[in-house]
């Protein structure tokens, strides 16, 4: 049994440190903050100017004023603050957000990330992904091994426009965990019951076992 | 006459804007939107505007009035395509359409309102968003040039402000409303409360008053909420 969505997110928990300041994207990112170990004190970031970031609020205490990052209404902890978007993205590239979590579409060999855009769709917009990237200091990506066509995303290099370059260290998909160095995806664990034969099918870019 | 910056309505706040003027429109989302300036603008008719904003609205709510009445020529966005709108007027070619990232758009304001001419940004580097820029190296990594904004009007909304123009925002609806009112050549805000000069405390305000030309007390703010997200008392 491969990871689901929710097996991605708790083994990205395992990776976060306690004491970190924590940059959470939208999807399987966002559900890393349900499984951080209890005891740990780690402090969520959103880029649209929240450190302390909580939990969603209780039905009728939602506040329009007090969103995060995908509009989605949220509310503060204890010690959180609250600034404008220059000095987040100030904090951001200055490399004090000790962690950046986001999904991908394609991931290459070498650490380039692709999530923003595919030609002849929609083009809704980079965000703030192309300014994470491009300063965090440790960033993972959490996403499908594969595409719904059946399509490897870790990739020799990535076919869609880029969001950032050699900026991944680590990707955590439905098949197991993989670190990015020295031009190969080297895998560090496998999902349980997922074979390495089917890892090695499915990874188009240079594996190192 | 002094500062004279307080205005009685949206419609005097926002004389002088013009058809074919760049505009920064403060807001996250539909959070920290200047409501009032966006009703009146469309109530003026003014047409081929440049919007600068984070975002483009929803058909019915924020920017996405302006979209449809066909007032925008372009916009300059970070995330836009909530509204159906935007996309038919995108894909048709009538409306022009600028991605840059989000720092990148907060720090061109900020610039602009520190009088920089330009910053130094790494987000982008090796992307289509660094065509034809500028690209620096600074201690061992790559980073693009990229200039400050320059805008006919910014139209801010905060929570609190005085006659002199001083600001204080609330919660997460401050986002791009600070460094938009320090970029405009002419800044408009909009406040939920206008309070008597002394009732707010030097040290807490966000933005002081030099940067703001014209004040006025918003009516009627709806502060719509996008994706309404809650969880279950146990």
């Amino acid at each position: 049994m491969a990871w689901d969505k929710i097996g991605i997110a708790k083994r990205i928990a395992q990776e976060v440190q306690d004491g970190t300041y924590v940059n959470l994207g939208i999807g399987i990112p966002t559900l890393v903050a349900n499984y951080i170990p209890e005891g740990m004190e780690v402090e969520l970031q959103s880029e649209n100017g929240i450190l302390g970031m909580g939990p969603f609020p209780f039905e009728g205490e939602e506040d329009a004023d007090l969103i995060n990052a995908g509009k989605q209404t949220v509310t503060l902890r204890d010690g959180s603050s609250i600034f404008d978007s220059a000095m987040s993205f100030g904090m951001i590239r200055a490399q004090k957000v000790d962690l950046t979590i986001l999904g991908a579409m394609e991931v290459s060999e070498n650490g380039d990330i692709a999530n923003w855009k595919v030609p002849g769709k929609m083009v809704k917009g980079m965000g703030g992904a192309m300014d994470l990237v491009a300063s965090a200091k440790n960033i993972i990506v959490a996403m499908q091994h594969c595409d719904k066509a059946g399509n490897s995303k870790l990739l020799p290099q990535c076919s869609l426009p880029l969001t950032g370059i050699h900026c991944i260290k680590k990707v955590v998909t439905d098949l197991g965990v993989f670190d990015i160095r020295d031009g190969a995806f080297h895998l560090v664990e496998l999902a349980p019951d997922v074979t390495l034969e089917e890892v090695v099918a499915k990874t188009e870019g240079k594996l190192v076992v | 006459m002094g500062f004279n910056k307080v205005r009685a309505s949206a419609s005097e706040a926002c004389e002088g804007i013009t058809s074919g003027m760049t505009l920064m429109v403060g807001g996250f989302g539909l959070c920290g939107i200047p409501e009032n300036c966006i009703n009146e603008l469309v109530k003026m008719g003014v047409k081929d505007l440049t919007c600068i904003s984070n975002n483009a609205g929803v058909d019915d709510f924020g920017l996405g009035l302006l979209l449809q009445q066909k007032q925008v020529k372009k916009m300059i966005s970070s995330y836009v395509g909530e509204n159906a709108e935007f996309e038919r007027q995108m894909l048709s070619g009538e409306l022009e359409v600028e991605l840059i990232p989000q720092g990148t758009l907060a720090t061109r304001c900020m610039a602009a309102g520190y009088g920089m001419p330009v910053v130094y940004t790494p987000a982008g580097v090796g992307t289509e968003v660094a065509e034809g820029k500028e690209v620096r190296e600074f201690k061992g990594k790559k980073y693009l040039m990229e200039e400050a904004f320059d805008a006919d009007f910014a139209l801010v909304k905060a929570w609190k402000g005085d006659a002199m123009g001083n600001l204080v925002f609330r919660s997460t609806a401050r986002n791009f409303n600070p460094m938009m009112a320090m970029a405009g050549k002419i800044t408009i805000v909009e406040v939920e409360e206008l309070v008597p000069l002394g009732a707010l405390d030097p040290d807490h305000i966000h933005t002081p008053g030099i940067y703001v030309h014209r004040i006025f007390q918003g009516v009627n703010y709806e502060k719509r909420i996008e994706q309404r997200t809650v969880r279950q008392r146990i």
